[in-house]
């Protein structure tokens, strides 16, 4: 056994070495960068760009690269809790923050009128509105899940380095399709109801629940009963306090869309 | 827009009472278990929709509260009633399906739990009489304004 786990935490080092922590944060820096480039364009074009808005792009990139590289990446390969911290930053809060940035909004902003059609035009596309359908992304997102822990996927991410990049950068844009599926910050072509993003969203919340209780109540393969106590504890709540933040959106959009014609009447009446 | 106000607050009650059970039973006196040896696996199925449900009806109950006030339809007597019925509703679905037969965890692990039990879903029942006879003084009321 002993000899076992040696040979893992070999194996370990390579899946999880400089290598692969560098592919999996150079999309981020990348990201990153870009967006930047657009905000000084969008800027000398004399548009202003709100600054909370740069605020969440940076604290996204921020925890979406700690979760795949440097310590917490590393510490998270070992043990199941960090795991799970790193999953609960790379795979809900930092999609969260990354869409609250509005970068198709920046971007479209700082193209020509010739790219930005073409971007628009890419947006509006039947696959396009086909991923962006919560059903389908919510799949990708808590099905993703439910295939990484129910099954032997997850010991296998730890022995295959094109397994392991797979799995992270799948953990962070399904969580990102998810968010946008669900609140409209970016221009959305292929909008759907209130009730129906309600009820998708309902059922979604509740199969990562349940799936975090069936990760304390029978650990995935390899993963110590206390760690996936832990670790399915900090899931269950995590995930409802992040979505909480995305209820709490999607809501207020819902109450604003409702605006009473008389009260809706009133800001026009004191600016005329 | 009588229904609204019952609406918002059943919804209300519900996320509320699912919450108070979070943090009184749960977090603060431990007494309820994330996950005891004989939970089913219905249990755990039922308490994730439960629970996700309850959250959307905290927050979304709140919203439609702001709704009626925006709109100056809010009526006290009637949304607080629904919200006690909605509270007792949850608890007594929580005392009697989930505790008992989906065995999801007990309210306690002491050896007379069915005292615990006993006061859990009579408090549940007050709570649903209370909430019902709110909302009927709450209608009362509405049509003596009415009448005005």
């Amino acid at each position: 056994m002993n000899h076992q786990h040696t040979e893992q935490t070999s194996t370990m080092v390579e899946v999880n070495g400089l290598f692969s922590q560098t592919l999996l944060g150079i999309p981020f820096v990348v990201a990153l960068i870009l967006y930047i480039i657009a905000f000084v364009v969008s800027r000398q074009r004399g548009r202003e760009w709100p600054v909370y808005r740069s605020v969440f792009m940076l604290l996204g990139v921020f925890l979406a690269l700690i979760s795949v590289f440097g310590p917490l990446a590393v510490r998270a390969h070992m043990d199941f809790t960090y795991h799970m911290l790193g999953h609960l930053f790379l795979g809900m809060l930092a999609p969260l923050l990354i869409a609250l940035s509005a970068p198709m909004t920046l971007f479209l902003r700082a193209l020509s009128v010739k790219n930005a059609k073409r971007l628009t035009r890419i947006l509006r596309l039947k696959v396009t509105g086909f991923f962006t359908d919560p059903i389908v992304a919510s799949i990708l997102n808590i099905g993703g899940l439910w295939a990484l822990y129910r099954t032997d996927l997850y010991m296998a991410m730890h022995e295959s380095l094109l397994l392991h990049v797979f799995i992270h950068i799948h953990v962070f844009l399904a969580g990102y399709l998810f968010t946008i599926s669900l609140i409209y910050i970016d221009p959305v072509p292929h909008r759907r109801t209130f009730m129906y993003r309600t009820i998708v969203f309902i059922f979604a919340l509740a199969f990562h629940g349940i799936l975090s209780k069936q990760i304390y109540a029978y650990p995935p393969d390899g993963v110590p009963t206390s760690e996936a106590q832990s670790g399915g504890m900090l899931m269950y709540y995590g995930g409802d306090l992040i979505d909480a933040v995305i209820i709490v959106i999607l809501f207020y959009q819902w109450y604003q869309s409702k605006v009473p014609r008389s009260t809706a009447l009133q800001p026009s009446m004191v600016s005329s | 827009m009588s229904k609204r106000n019952i609406w918002a607050g059943i919804l209300f009650g519900i996320g509320t009472m699912g919450f108070i059970d979070e943090i009184v039973f749960h977090q603060l006196l431990q007494w309820h278990h994330f996950y005891d040896r004989s939970t089913t696996e219905i249990g755990i199925i039922s308490d994730g929709l439960f629970g996700a449900f309850a959250w959307f009806a905290t927050i979304g109950g709140l919203f439609l509260l702001a709704d009626l006030k925006r709109r100056n339809r809010f009526n006290a007597l009637r949304f607080w009633g629904a919200v006690v019925l909605g509270a007792g509703a949850f608890q007594l679905y929580d005392g009697l399906i989930q505790h008992k037969i989906l065995r999801i965890h007990q309210i306690r692990y002491v050896d007379n739990v069915i005292i615990y039990d006993l006061v859990w879903n009579l408090s549940a029942a007050i709570m649903i009489m209370i909430g019902i006879i709110m909302l009927r003084s709450g209608n009362k009321k509405d049509r003596e304004g009415e009448a005005v």
